[in-house]
């Protein structure tokens, strides 16, 4: 297995933005736009997993479709192993995406029906072309053990498979062209929980097995503490926290994040004991009318007029623990 | 002892499927008291919500029926009531919260309409009175600017607000029963966070026993006294929360628990495999053999499981497992 050990990312995301045009823009009216991801930074090291967490309409999977550009992005630059990633068009990007494959959440609709297993696993194969044709099955029945399924499973059709069997095809299928990157969108959610433990444990056996990277999107944050080395916490399409996984569970500091980790039900009892749930009233401002200051304000318990008037930025604390919150000071205390 | 408000008894539950008739619940017991919280917890397609429209009398017509048992709520027989009390019943002392908050609300009506139409059919108030308790039902389940909102279609309003006005009118009539059946599945964790504060809170107020379906272990943690783990349209486990989280005496109940990450206080580095449940749960044609319906899946299996079903074995403060290997979990 091929190790960097030099600091340089695998993944290196700067200033990504994708925004929608809500409205024309016509001769008597302004156009509209509403950014879904605004201005987020973020790296991933070869061989661990960063998990991006928020809420619905955080902006989470928009900046994974964009980093493996299925949306198109506004403004930034997505580097894998050194390639400007937006930069490239046609054929360079059909080929270098054999690099960056995507593990979707919804296992029922993400395979096509009418194709058999097998096909399914070997059609990124046969769209890259990179591997003799007679060498292709050899791949296939790999991956088939790889990911648990049995050879004979092999000719069958999705729906003859459980849901999980299905992820595990998924999973097979975005491990074919032995990429570097792994985009994880969900890839539990719409599993029964029994299920869920199976697929998590098969996706670290494989990333130990073959070095993988992981990029995790998710709103689950059990699941996301059990998985990664890092974790950005997006609000409203902002990184609002991004630390490793010990700093940001054991030492939370954006008032958001601990909100949102108070408000996860565990069956620790110590954690439940120790734990004070902090609720947030509301809801999210409207995404085509963002506030001026910081977009969590009108919901944050202790927000004061700063907070109102102006936008905090994410900055690095001495510990490396990232943060855009201006009540957060050199200490490393939540003001919450 | 006191008669419990609900008590089920050796409940059956038939549906008519292509390969026959399966039984979904297959002798299930438990109580529920006056105000008290208890929770069904399992995989998909184990029961939990059957056994919830086998109470509201919901099963889908020609296709499920109460096959034996008793359902005695309050003294009365439910399984042998007439259609017109059952109704009677329905909204007014049991009643129901589903798992969509968007598709259980009748887009073309506002919610204020929603909400008092249940309290003009139930309790034959008027229509400016029934608009006014709306507007106060909206207020208690903590819908901002109540006044304004109750003029609102479904459509304005957000996922968490949606299972509030659903809410609200589950509580419309003040039912000694409320069964919320996966309440928050479609939403965020912090809209979840609020929704379960406001359940605890009326549970509080009303007295209203709560029978929350759900697959996840933390939620149940949090808001339940009691828990009954279903398998395969059997109890495999009930007992107080606390005490089978603690000591579960059924391999099932071990692997739910143990199947989900969960957030644990002071996390450390060290990270072990998650503990597998392997396979799923069978198919309903499977259902109702004489034997352990969990055995496939079972690391614990014998004979013994193969071969005839488990009995109820009984443990201290009302914990009971139907596992042939119930001392040993």
């Amino acid at each position: 297995m091929n190790y960097n050990i030099d600091n340089k990312p695998l993944l290196d995301v700067q200033s990504l933005t994708v925004r929608f045009t809500v409205k024309r823009g016509g001769f008597f009216s302004e156009a509209k736009h509403l950014y879904a991801v605004d201005d987020i930074s973020f790296q991933i090291k070869r061989g661990e997993t960063l998990a991006i967490v928020g809420e619905s309409g955080s902006g989470k999977t928009t900046a994974a479709l964009a980093v493996a550009q299925l949306v198109k992005a506004y403004k930034g630059r997505v580097d894998l192993d050194g390639t400007d990633f937006l930069t490239l068009k046609d054929e360079a990007l059909r080929l270098a995406r054999s690099k960056m494959q995507f593990i979707f959440q919804d296992p029922y609709s993400s395979l096509n029906p009418r194709v058999r297993a097998e096909k399914i696993v070997r059609e990124p194969l046969d769209n890259l072309g990179a591997v003799r044709d007679e060498e292709r099955q050899a791949i296939v029945d790999k991956l088939f053990e790889a990911v648990g399924l049995h050879p004979e499973q092999q000719r069958l059709f999705p729906h003859q498979f459980s849901g999980g069997q299905r992820q595990r095809i998924g999973i097979a299928r975005a491990l074919a062209t032995q990429p570097d990157l792994i985009i994880c969108d969900e890839p539990v959610s719409a599993l029964d929980v029994a299920v869920q433990a199976q697929i998590l444990n098969l996706l670290r056996k494989l990333q130990a097995d073959f070095g993988l990277t992981f990029l995790f999107i998710s709103h689950d944050l059990g699941v996301v503490q059990h998985m990664c080395d890092s974790i950005a916490v997006m609000y409203m399409g902002k990184i609002v926290e991004y630390a490793d996984r010990l700093s940001l569970f054991n030492n939370p500091l954006h008032p958001y994040t601990k909100a949102l980790l108070s408000a996860v039900p565990t069956v620790d009892k110590k954690r439940r004991a120790e734990t004070k749930r902090i609720l947030i009233p509301g809801d999210p401002p409207d995404p085509l009318d963002l506030p001026k200051g910081c977009r969590f304000a009108n919901r944050c318990p202790v927000a004061q007029d700063r907070c109102k008037s102006e936008q905090p930025i994410l900055r690095e604390l001495k510990s490396g623990h990232k943060v855009a919150c201006h009540l957060v000071d050199e200490n490393e205390v939540s003001p919450l | 002892m006191i008669q419990p408000l609900l008590k089920v008894q050796n409940l059956r539950i038939e549906l008519t499927t292509r390969d026959g008739i399966a039984p979904v619940i297959d002798d299930l017991s438990f109580d529920l008291g006056a105000g008290e919280s208890i929770s069904f917890v399992g995989e998909s397609g184990c029961g939990k919500s059957m056994t919830a429209l086998g109470i509201m009398g919901l099963l889908p017509e020609k296709i499920g029926r109460i096959a034996s048992g008793s359902i005695n709520f309050n003294g009365e027989e439910l399984t042998t009531v007439s259609q017109k009390r059952l109704r009677a019943i329905r909204g007014n002392d049991i009643s129901m919260i589903f798992q969509e908050p968007m598709t259980s609300l009748n887009p073309v009506y506002t919610v204020g309409e929603q909400i008092a139409e249940v309290l003009r059919a139930h309790q034959g108030l008027s229509k400016a009175a029934a608009w006014n308790s709306a507007i106060e039902l909206l207020d208690a389940v903590r819908i901002p600017n109540a006044k304004r909102r109750v003029s609102d279609y479904p459509f304005q309003m957000s996922g968490g607000q949606r299972q509030r006005v659903m809410i609200a009118m589950a509580l419309a009539c003040k039912p000694k029963i409320l069964i919320a059946d996966e309440p928050t599945t479609a939403l965020d964790v912090t809209v979840q966070a609020q929704i379960f504060d406001l359940l605890n809170d009326l549970k509080r107020q009303t007295g209203t026993a709560i029978i929350l379906i759900t697959h996840d272990m933390g939620a149940v943690a949090e808001m339940a006294e009691r828990m009954i783990v279903m398998y395969a349209g059997r109890g495999a486990e009930q007992g107080p929360v606390d005490q089978i989280i603690d000591h579960p005496r059924h391999p099932y109940t071990k692997g739910l628990i143990s199947c989900v990450p969960h957030i644990v206080a002071d996390l450390t580095n060290e990270r072990n495999d998650l503990t597998e449940v392997a396979g799923i749960v069978p198919p309903l044609r499977e259902f109702g053999q004489d034997r352990c319906l969990f055995a496939s899946r079972c690391s614990m299996v014998s004979q013994q499981c193969l071969d005839k079903r488990p009995p109820e074995m009984k443990f201290e403060a009302g914990q009971s497992s139907a596992c042939w290997h119930a001392e040993a979990v």
